[in-house]
């Protein structure tokens, strides 16, 4: 993780932690902060609770994104702090959850813009002024458009991939297909590695092909607090307790000494949450039926 | 003999019964996902269960914690990208009521979520529109469930995040008609006091009252001179049943409901 995000990420870059509530890589959010990165555009979604940390963390100078809380607790107090009254400070750019996923779409088709219904008759075109509206050529009335929206750098969180970085996911999706075909660089970062025959014997889940893939990092539990379908529910403990934390900044920045500066990585940040918090999140099984795909030979 | 309940339990239970008859039904998280999972358990068994985090058909087995809980995976019809969810889904015409909570609601069901104060330097940043936007526009109904309080029913509200009937429902039909939205716009809002429809100007009236609740109560608790049906009706009380689901099944913990 240390080299992917030495020499991935680089100051003033646009960075994608994409993963809607499922499979946010906190574990890169944590390294990006302890290499002290700096002028990041953080582009996500829901900035949940990983930007709020990247933001008190200071690596930030701005957020794209679309829906900005703490996912079933409240708000983000950190960013709070730097986007409310005369102490706003942090740029922000922001679209709906359609307007974002069509932005990470036009990206990842070469496409100068995204067409959708969204925006009529509110005020989020005065708040951003990307967000226009157009005729439609084919004179049936008029849409808004966004533009597309390419990071320098997505990080997916996944289930498993293969050394080469053809990447399977099951669970929500999210818009990380969208968000890495988008980017100039992928970094995957899975809870497995496996052998190319597995990704082989099932490619329906492949979500994202090595060909795009510029590192592959094997880090067990780089999503939590958030969750792994199958692997880890959500921490929800930790998102409850990130609210009265986050509401102080003295004690934000004490919680990123001890938990993100004060650990030299997820192997050591696992071992202080304790091997019974992290057993209490294992899920019972379910297990998916097999398909046949057949031999054609 | 009905047992006491709590106003939260009110207005899951009203906001379930209005569900009656439904097909496609967009979550939300916290009362809307209590009132929804009650509706397919009594009033609306065929309803299914659609999540903006990807999921059509949903059957979530524990009260989900947050809008893309594992729960609402495990067990669904069918687990979509969120291009397709909101571009086939939604924008597509399939959703036939969509729940949006808000921070700041006007007398024709527009909807502030994005700030309080101004703009550039809010006195409050709320979370922003999500999915809220294009479920205003594209759900071929819209609910609303919020508590009353002069702060959140308002004259004019600080910023236009989701479209209602925008000055009144000529002007919004001309404008959804033109513009070729597929949603008809906001048609209930249920309150801790009451529900309210929308009546031929496009505006918010006082249907139903719940019990214990006062039209006085009503009037001190909203901006402007609301419009009182002439049958104000009662809203009748939960039924054990109803209460037993909510409690027993849907929120054992009273996460929401207490």
């Amino acid at each position: 993780m240390r080299d992917a995000i030495a020499e991935l990420v680089h100051d003033g870059d646009t960075v994608a932690i994409e993963g809607f509530t499922h499979l946010i890589c906190f574990a890169a959010g944590h390294e990006i902060i302890r290499q002290r990165k700096r002028d990041l555009t953080l582009a996500r979604m829901t900035p949940d609770v990983i930007y709020d940390q990247m933001v008190a963390g200071g690596v930030a100078r701005k957020l794209i994104f679309s829906w900005l809380g703490n996912p079933g607790v409240g708000g983000l107090n950190a960013i709070r702090r730097v986007t409310e009254g005369e102490a706003a400070s942090l740029e922000l750019e922001e679209y709906s959850h359609f307007g974002m996923v069509a932005r990470y779409t036009a990206a990842a088709a070469n496409l100068p813009f995204f067409p959708l219904r969204s925006y009529f008759e509110t005020d989020l075109p005065k708040a951003n002024p990307l967000i226009r509206e157009i005729e439609s050529p084919y004179g049936d009335g008029r849409v808004f458009a966004v533009p597309p929206l390419k990071p320098d750098v997505t990080i997916v969180h996944a289930q498993r991939a293969s050394a080469a970085g053809d990447t399977q996911v099951w669970g929500l999706l999210g818009c990380q297909k969208e968000a890495a075909f988008a980017a100039e660089r992928v970094i995957v970062v899975v809870e497995e590695l496996v052998d190319e025959a597995v990704i082989r014997a099932d490619p329906n889940r492949t979500i994202i092909p090595g060909l795009i893939v510029d590192a592959v990092v094997v880090e067990p539990w780089g999503a939590h607090p958030s969750y792994v379908q199958g692997a880890y529910d959500r921490d929800n403990r930790f998102y409850l307790d990130w609210d009265p934390i986050s509401r102080d900044a003295d004690a934000t920045e004490a919680w990123l000494e001890e938990w993100v500066h004060g650990v030299g990585g997820r192997g050591e940040y696992l071992d202080k949450l304790g091997a019974e918090r992290v057993a209490s999140l294992r899920p019972g099984p379910a297990p998916s039926g097999s398909v046949d795909y057949g031999a054609y030979r | 003999m009905t047992e006491a309940f709590s106003k939260a339990e009110m207005m899951i239970v009203a906001a379930a019964r209005e569900l009656a008859g439904q097909r496609v039904c967009f979550v939300g998280v916290g009362l809307p996902n209590i009132a929804v999972n009650l509706a397919k358990r009594t009033v609306a068994p065929d309803l299914e269960l659609v999540y903006e985090a990807g999921v059509f058909g949903a059957r979530p087995a524990r009260l989900p914690l947050s809008i893309g809980d594992p729960t609402i995976v495990t067990g669904a019809t069918a687990v979509t990208s969120m291009f397709e969810l909101f571009a086939f889904y939604l924008q597509g015409g399939l959703v036939d009521v969509g729940f949006l909570g808000a921070a700041q609601i006007d007398r024709f069901g527009n909807i502030n979520t994005t700030v309080i104060g101004d703009y550039d330097r809010p006195k409050t940043r709320l979370p922003g529109s999500g999915g809220a936007c294009e479920i205003a526009i594209n759900a071929r109904q819209v609910f609303v469930i919020m508590r009353q309080s002069t702060r959140s029913f308002v004259e004019r509200i600080d910023f236009r995040t989701s479209p209602g009937n925008l000055g009144g429902a000529g002007n919004a039909a001309r404008i959804r008609a033109e513009q070729g939205w597929l949603g008809r716009g906001p048609s209930a809002v249920v309150t801790d006091l009451g529900i309210w429809h929308f009546d031929e100007d496009g505006e918010m009236r006082l249907d139903f009252l719940h019990p214990g609740a006062t039209v006085d109560q009503v009037r001190e608790s909203i901006g402007w001179e609301p419009r009182i049906a002439d049958g104000l009706a009662r809203t009748p009380p939960p039924t054990d049943e109803e209460l037993r689901l909510i409690r027993v099944e849907l929120d054992p913990g009273g996460v929401y409901t207490k």
